[in-house]
């Protein structure tokens, strides 16, 4: 044997490298064993409401009204009670209450944002927006909360003359200064994916910079944009600290804009620190947050199908 | 088998070889290789022996194969995701897509130039000492002697001498094709493959690795692609013309340049090739 | 014939309406802005009196109502620490397996996936999961295996920090994804070509050049769990402490003890805000504490910004 050949089948000495993949591997699948856990851990704790509670309950519960002389259907939340109410419907109300119109506005600012930042700045006024839209995203929701609770909600209240100081609306405009970056990002995204060709291909037909945007480049980029108002609407529903400090935190059941309300995010918070580890309350608000945290996982899955298909369609 | 000019290698070689290891002229025999890209068939059944210290060039059409035949005889195409290759190369006896092959070791044995330069962003001494600190080398002095050896025997030795400590990125774009030729040799290879080294400078940088390469071939087996059929013919002694994956023709650079025995050969030398 | 062309291409078009829409989307970019700088003006203007030397270094006295928050900033300091400490490697090395190994497969898809969702989970649902996973399931079963009474099965800054390292684990991922695909496929190439392992090519071509995307992951991270407060709501932040969370290492070492309850920024403006006794009178404070963790937040933001404008920039020049 000569050298070379030795050479060649010299044995490997790199032992270190295969646990060092194996190492590697672990902590790439850290992330989907987290998800798992999560999951594993609401559903748990959450199922054993149903030990004592039964599912009807969550949505009412009949309860004998003494002024009344009669039993009543009761679609409420009064955790602290002699007879406990646990209906999730105020709480998912008061979340979609808050969530819709939050999404409404951060979209069509984002969207529009989106828009200019694509297709109108140039490249200098992107390179300096871009940043400071980050910084925007950097703000933490307890600052946002705490302004929307000490000084947004007497100007909207003095504006709209509405009954509550803390209301879905004021949550809502806080809760949109979250969600609208996010927004942001992923549709300037979907528009900047949309081949520089398309474009061309509509000018060259006469049209206007408007008439591409509109009929050419918006149209193909409409599962990008769609998915990013999915997600802004998933996070517009997990968004706690906001809602927390200023929608006033009353489980009413209502359609009403400037009514205080309740989410399911600032109903958990509000009364996780206080409750007995193991009780019935306990495990219920385990349950909201595995019926939360079912929404949103949903929403996000929607909105990866959506991006995925895009870019599929895309490459293609 | 090809007739090699034996007395002729041995009058360019002179006193720099050092004693022949092995007896056989034949540096690398390739047997029925046949490579395939997930469907495509890159690759059909090529077979050429590719001879010791000479250079070899292969020529062809884009797409036809050569880059892909260059990747195989340093298995660099183990890297791509979707890859098959069937077939045998044979380095020195031994087959280096049987299944005991250090890889690691084999491209250190068969080193390989890009058609690109890629220096790392680090100093050039850096870069050309990259592959000795993998081997383990840490002792300053004896790296800086392989430092020095092969940038001598890259013919940039002057250039450099002076910077070594500086950016390799600084350099001009021959000067980093240069210092990429010098980080190949400096792991001590026995065959150098080059795809298309000068493909992306200018003429004067094109022919001073011309003339590096012509230095080189007396201490190493030369491997070159390149689409440049005049570079072929003044660099090498034997050339391989590739179309559509196939081996059509391979011979000594002055036959195939001047009476080629297949006719779409001479089709592609002369120009009357598409 | 030639007449009707020369008129019709110098016919005045509509412009109105695109004047319009351009004029509308400088608007929705612009309010937004406005917001921002709104929001800065407004803490800046009620916290910027407040904060103060003695603000920074003090103490909470008076029923919270007198003294400043220095265990808040040291209670935040020393969580965002323990956090990264817990978060950059796994998040590291999740991203050199997501790019350099796992291939575009099913395995490479799932991650993908758990990772998006992952970013998505509401931050209050990591707080339910750090109560119910980090202090009950791990800490209490580690107390029963240790008989260590009551240690880890109680609220605490390491699951507290735990909780948000799972939390900002997406932002380190992505991050350092983005850093590591920026990295030159021929500087892999010419690595491995010269003998280099795969782990060898990574460890010495690789990280080098992904290092300042790296750290951006790392700076974001900080500065989102920072601020983070649901996540630590039920798993290791308290209301008052009357004591640093500090402890001595063989009595005379004293180091953050992340087995103690520990005093927040973020918390502190939401408890201040919300359920002090008399949230007029702290309104100054609730300013000043706000001021003190949007500076905080900010800097590293605007750190992180640079950083990665700066490495863009050079990985621009080097890839040229």
């Amino acid at each position: 044997m000569t050298d070379i050949t030795q050479e060649l089948t010299r044995k490997n000495h790199h032992p270190a490298e295969w646990l060092i993949e194996k190492a590697l591997f672990i902590s790439g699948i850290a992330s989907i064993v987290f998800i798992s856990l999560i999951f594993l851990f609401l559903f748990k704790e959450g199922m054993l409401t149903f030990k004592s509670v039964s599912p009807l309950d969550l949505i009412g519960k009949w309860v004998y009204d003494p002024y009344d002389e009669k039993n009543i259907f009761k679609v409420m939340w009064q955790s602290v009670s002699e007879v406990p109410k646990y209906s999730i419907v105020p709480l998912v109300c008061g979340s979609f209450l808050v969530a819709f119109p939050a999404t409404v506005i951060s979209s069509v600012f984002g969207i529009g944002c989106g828009i200019y930042l694509s297709e109108i700045a140039s490249a200098r006024v992107r390179e300096t927006l871009k940043p400071t839209l980050e910084l925007l995203a950097g703000i933490p929701s307890v600052v946002i909360g705490f302004l929307m609770l000490a000084v947004v909600a007497t100007f909207v209240q003095d504006l709209f003359h509405t009954k509550f100081r803390l209301n879905a609306f004021v949550g809502a405009l806080g809760v949109s200064l979250v969600t609208f970056p996010i927004i942001v990002t992923l549709v300037e995204e979907a528009l900047r994916a949309i081949p520089k060709e398309l474009r061309d291909a509509s000018y060259a037909l006469g049209a206007t910079k408007w008439q591409t945007i509109w009929k050419t480049v918006v149209p193909a980029a409409v599962s990008g944009i769609s998915a990013a108002v999915l997600l802004g609407f998933g996070r517009a529903l997990g968004e706690t600290m906001i809602v927390l400090m200023a929608t006033g935190n009353a489980a009413l059941v209502t359609l009403d804009m400037f009514s205080s309300v309740r989410t399911m995010t600032a109903n958990i918070a509000a009364e996780m620190g206080e409750v007995v580890q193991g009780s019935e309350h306990y495990y219920v608000l385990f349950l909201v947050g595995a019926i939360l945290f079912t929404m949103t996982f949903v929403l996000n899955i929607c909105s990866e199908v959506v991006i995925n298909k895009m870019r599929r369609k895309l490459r293609m | 088998m090809m007739n090699v000019p034996v007395e002729e290698k041995i009058f360019h070689a002179q006193k720099a070889v050092p004693m022949d290891k092995h007896n056989s002229s034949i540096s690398i025999k390739v047997k029925d290789l046949n490579v395939y890209y997930s469907s495509v068939h890159a690759l059909k059944s090529v077979t050429l022996d590719i001879q010791k210290k000479a250079v070899t060039a292969l020529i062809g059409p884009s797409g036809c194969g050569k880059s892909t035949f260059l990747r195989t005889l340093n298995r660099m195409n183990d890297t791509l995701p979707g890859a098959r290759i069937e077939g045998s190369v044979i380095i020195d006896g031994v087959n280096i897509y049987g299944s005991e092959i250090n890889v690691v070791a084999l491209r250190r044995i068969v080193g390989m130039v890009f058609q690109k330069s890629n220096p790392f962003p680090k100093t050039i001494f850096d870069n050309v000492a990259y592959g000795p600190r993998l081997q383990g080398i840490k002792n300053k002095s004896m790296l800086e002697g392989i430092v020095e050896e092969s940038l001598k025997k890259s013919a940039i030795w002057d250039e450099v001498k002076d910077r070594l400590e500086k950016p390799a990125l600084e350099l001009s774009g021959g000067q980093q094709q240069r210092i990429c030729i010098a980080r190949a040799l400096a792991v001590n290879p026995e065959i150098v493959l080059m795809d298309e080294p000068a493909s992306a400078l200018d003429p004067i940088s094109t022919a001073k690795i011309e003339e590096l390469i012509h230095e080189l071939k007396k201490n190493y087996t030369i491997v070159i692609v390149t689409h440049n059929m005049q570079q072929a013919a003044r660099v090498s002694d034997f050339t391989g013309y590739f179309y559509l994956g196939l081996l059509v023709e391979h011979g000594e650079t002055k036959k195939i340049f001047t009476t080629p025995d297949k006719k779409e050969t001479e089709d592609y030398i002369t120009g009357r090739f598409g | 014939m030639r007449e009707s062309i020369v008129s019709n291409l110098t016919v005045k078009h509509d412009n109105l309406s695109e004047n319009f829409m351009n004029g509308l989307v400088r608007i929705f970019a612009v309010v937004p802005l406005i917001a921002i700088f709104l929001i800065l003006w407004i803490i800046v203007k009620n916290g910027a009196g407040v904060v103060t030397g003695s603000f920074l270094l003090l103490a909470p006295t008076d029923g919270m109502t007198q003294g400043g928050i220095f265990p808040c900033i040291f209670g935040a300091i020393a969580k965002t620490v323990l956090m990264v400490v817990m978060a950059l490697p796994l998040g590291v090395a999740a991203a050199i397996y997501l790019v350099e190994y796992a291939g575009d497969g099913i395995v490479f898809r799932l991650i993908r996936a758990a990772v998006n969702n992952l970013a998505g989970v509401p931050s209050i649902v990591f707080g339910l999961f750090g109560l119910g996973f980090f202090v009950l399931f791990v800490g209490r079963n580690l107390d029963q295996v240790l008989k260590t009474g009551l240690l880890f099965g109680q609220p605490c800054m390491l699951w507290a920090a735990a909780t948000l390292a799972i939390l900002v684990l997406p932002v380190i991922i992505v991050s350092t994804e983005e850093a590591l695909i920026s990295v030159p496929q021929s500087h892999r190439a010419a690595s491995l070509a010269l003998g280099a392992t795969k782990w060898q090519t990574i460890w010495r071509v690789v990280i080098p050049q992904a290092r300042g995307g790296i750290l951006t992951g790392a700076i974001l991270a900080v500065s989102r769990g920072a601020g983070e407060t649901a996540p630590i709501l039920f798993t290791g932040v308290a209301y008052f402490l009357p004591h640093l969370p500090v402890v001595n290492l063989f009595g005379f070492i004293p180091m953050v003890n992340p087995f103690d309850q520990f005093m927040d920024l973020s918390y502190h403006i939401y408890i201040m805000a919300t359920q002090s006794v008399d949230a007029e009178k702290t309104l100054p404070i609730q300013y000043g504490t706000t001021l003190v963790l949007i500076s905080l937040t900010f800097l590293l933001n605007l750190v992180a910004v640079l950083f990665r404008m700066y490495f863009r920039k050079k990985q621009g020049l080097v890839t040229i």
